[in-house]
């Protein structure tokens, strides 16, 4: 027993060093997350604040100067009056504007009538999910407006039903808040496979791999030799992250730091020992290195669920998605990060976590002793 | 001098080619990609749950629950008895909204006061649940208008809202054609990104510095591979838009093959620069991923470029990614003249100029 440790404790030790002299494993570890956290945590927002769009009038009269001014004041828009539809409508082909609000010229005389004045809001459908949002903003506005104005002419309300609208855990609507844990999801990922799959596929590149297992060392310890130090690492730029969430993004915390730990720890297992399998079957760096982008970056990216929601795409792929470690990930953390300790999402979801980090396990230590023959 | 380097060319592509490995890798996993991705990469909200808490009897609140179950949007509808019930369907993520309706529904409705209906939204999915409340809220204002009508009175005015480029906002349109851009990207930057890296960590590089090849003739021979596996895959998926998902192509097809050539020259620009500046395949790789990455993300795939804020936007301006997809979504979908295409092929080009000829200028340097 003590000799089995003593081996380990050897292994760890070249480890530790292989990850101090080579800067690019401290480099993958710590500095990746950092960076890439920065850089999303500012670029990436679905929130659309602000968005320019062009406000056609062709009659201005005091009543669609009201409805501008209701358009102006709202924090949604940035509006730019313009007389003619056709400048309007090249703007929107450029990308210049994401809207257009049209107001006929008979509007007014229309609703001195009585009639119905009908308002046009064009969209640009090349961003569905802004146009979706920027249709419910005019709709909010234009509602408000017309309420305004039917209190100004000393009408009862036109609109007999109103919602009020609440977000809970995420009260000013910032898409940061749920981003956020969603990208420290993605980076972990990428940290944790990358560490393992490109370090140990150069080993089997230069043959050392081998070299290894020719000793008297057992694959487990072997394995856990190599994965114990990238934890340590890999936790290290977990806890990075999270500083910079909470400090810099101002990310709630609404949950408790054992949980989140146990949760990371979890996945951070299941991904270093994915990139120990990679390395196994790939045994070169170009080749580790695509299964990596391909197997653990772009499913993380696409099918966490952390901007697209899997439940709203088709079954076969809602079906893959549930192999995909980073979504259950991705779950807990924005449930502990925005909520609290919910147990009823964080069980379940923490359990797929520990599960796939076992079968990765068992997977990889076979393939080693697979590869040894 | 043209079959020196026709010989390198030919030379350049036995090497991607002849080992199975990165053919399999070059070849499968964008197909893959392509197929998942371009179903996956959705903003639709579908088969949403929402949870219904009805503390109203009358008839005016049935009429507006009736409305919402005849809607195809929603999944399911789940009743609820109590608050406490509504708050763990959300704590839950079981459902993704919550409505109340109020006790004094119906009464107030019918008196002609004006109601109010509560929405709750789950903020851990702010994007998607705001989603699912604007169809929430459509249907009340058509429920509005209906109500309107029956008391026979007019709205005083309507908002009718039409979609552009996309009127049903189909995902498939967006997603498909910025696939174009995206896995090409990966592609071309795998293929040059280790070319030089790898010769260099086995030695050969410094063998082809020696032979009579010029450095920038070594530079047309790198690049040739990734142009053309670049250029392969984007028509697979062009192809693939036009007879599998039915996208339509309004625009020029040449200025799409233009625009996508110059993207690709600067990416292979990029890449052949990273390989050239890094000693070993590691950092290569670690080099490639740290482009890659954030210029994905940045690009306006995922999230709109005009969320980011003014200086970042300022900087996504030397994002090839960025630039590709506003041509591939005006080529696409709007049927961008070819004078604004050239606004966003420029920029690409400057940087495929640079990158080039500054991987050529490494060639050398890095030797010494």
């Amino acid at each position: 027993m003590i000799i089995i440790f003593r081996r380990l404790w050897a292994l760890m030790r070249k480890e530790v060093l292989q990850i101090v002299r080579d800067p690019s494993s401290m480099v993958i570890g710590l500095v990746l997350p950092v960076v890439l956290l920065l850089l999303f945590g500012y670029g990436v927002s679905l929130d659309a604040r602000h968005v320019t769009v062009a406000l056609v009038v062709s009659d201005p009269t005091p009543r669609t100067a009201s409805l501008v001014s209701a358009f102006s004041n709202s924090s949604y828009f940035q509006v730019e009056e313009v007389r003619d539809r056709r400048p309007a409508e090249d703007g929107l082909v450029s990308g210049r504007y994401r809207g257009v609000v049209l107001v006929a010229a008979d509007f007014d005389a229309k609703a001195a009538r009585g009639d119905e004045a009908p308002i046009q809001v064009l969209l640009d459908g090349t961003d569905a999910n802004t146009a979706r949002l920027v249709k419910g903003y005019a709709e909010g506005v234009w509602a408000k407006w017309l309420g305004h104005e039917a209190r100004d002419h000393g009408l009862s309300p036109s609109v007999p039903v109103t919602v009020e609208t609440r977000v809970w855990f995420n009260e000013a609507l910032e898409s940061r808040n749920f981003l956020v844990p969603g990208l420290i999801a993605i980076n972990m990922t990428l940290v944790g496979t990358i560490l393992t799959a490109l370090v140990v596929a150069r080993e089997w590149e230069r043959g050392t791999m081998e070299a290894m297992i020719a000793t008297p060392v057992g694959r487990l310890e072997l394995l856990a030799g190599k994965v114990i130090p990238y934890f340590v690492l890999g936790m290290g730029g977990m806890a990075l992250s999270v500083a910079i969430a909470l400090g810099l993004f101002h990310v709630p915390m609404r949950g408790s730091f054992w949980v989140l730990g146990v949760v990371s720890a979890l996945f951070l297992i299941g991904a270093l020992n994915l990139g120990l399998l990679i390395s196994t079957i790939a045994k070169n760096q170009f080749v580790a290195g695509q299964i990596a982008i391909v197997a653990a970056f772009l499913p993380a990216f696409m099918l966490s669920g952390f901007v697209f929601e899997p439940s709203s795409m088709p079954a076969w792929i809602e079906a893959l998605s549930h192999i995909v470690a980073a979504r259950y990930f991705v779950t807990c953390l924005q449930t502990i990060f925005m909520a609290g300790d919910v147990w009823s999402v964080l069980l379940p979801n923490a359990g797929a976590l520990a599960l796939i980090a076992l079968i990765l396990a068992l997977i990889t230590l076979k393939r080693t002793r697979k590869s040894l023959e | 001098m043209w079959s020196r380097i026709w010989a390198l060319i030919v030379k350049e592509m036995l090497s991607v080619w002849r080992d199975r490995k990165s053919r399999f890798v070059l070849i499968v996993p964008p197909l893959i990609q392509l197929a998942v991705f371009s179903y996956a990469a959705t903003y639709d909200v579908t088969d949403v749950t929402v949870a219904l808490f009805n503390q109203d009897q009358g008839l005016a609140s049935r009429e507006l629950v009736a409305r919402l179950q005849g809607s195809p949007t929603f999944a399911k509808l789940q009743v609820v008895d109590s608050e406490a019930e509504m708050a763990a369907a959300i704590d839950r993520r079981d459902a993704m909204a919550a409505l109340r309706i109020p006790q004094d529904f119906s009464r107030r409705i019918e008196a002609g006061q004006g109601a109010s209906v509560q929405l709750v939204l789950d903020g851990r999915r702010s994007n998607s649940a705001q989603i699912a409340g604007g169809y929430i809220t459509g249907m009340i204002i058509d429920h509005n208008a209906q109500l309107a009508a029956k008391a026979g009175r007019s709205a005083g005015s309507t908002l009718v809202t039409r979609v552009w480029f996309n009127p049903n906002l189909e995902s498939l349109w967006v997603v498909v054609p910025g696939l174009v851009g995206v896995l090409t990207q990966v592609v071309a930057l795998v293929v040059t990104g280790l070319s030089v890296a790898r010769e260099r960590e086995l030695g050969t590089f410094e063998q082809l510095l020696v032979t009579p090849l010029r450095p920038w003739e070594i530079l047309v021979g790198k690049t040739a591979p990734g142009l053309l596996i670049g250029m392969a895959e984007g028509s697979i998926i062009v192809l693939a838009s036009q007879i599998w998902f039915k996208v339509p192509l309004t625009g020029s097809v040449l200025l799409l093959y233009a625009a996508l050539a110059v993207f690709l020259l600067c990416t292979i620009g990029v890449g052949l620069f990273i390989s050239a500046l890094s000693s070993t395949q590691q950092q290569a790789i670690m080099g490639a991923f740290f482009f890659m990455v954030p210029t994905m993300i940045l690009s306006g795939f995922a999230t709109p470029v005009q969320n980011m804020p003014d200086w970042m936007q300022t900087l996504t301006l030397v994002n090839p990614v960025r630039h590709i997809l506003v041509v591939l979504w005006g080529v696409f979908l709007k049927d961008m003249p070819a004078a604004l295409v050239w606004q966003s092929v420029w920029p690409m080009a400057v940087l495929a100029v640079v990158t080039l000829a500054g991987s050529a200028w490494l060639f050398r340097r890095r030797l010494y």
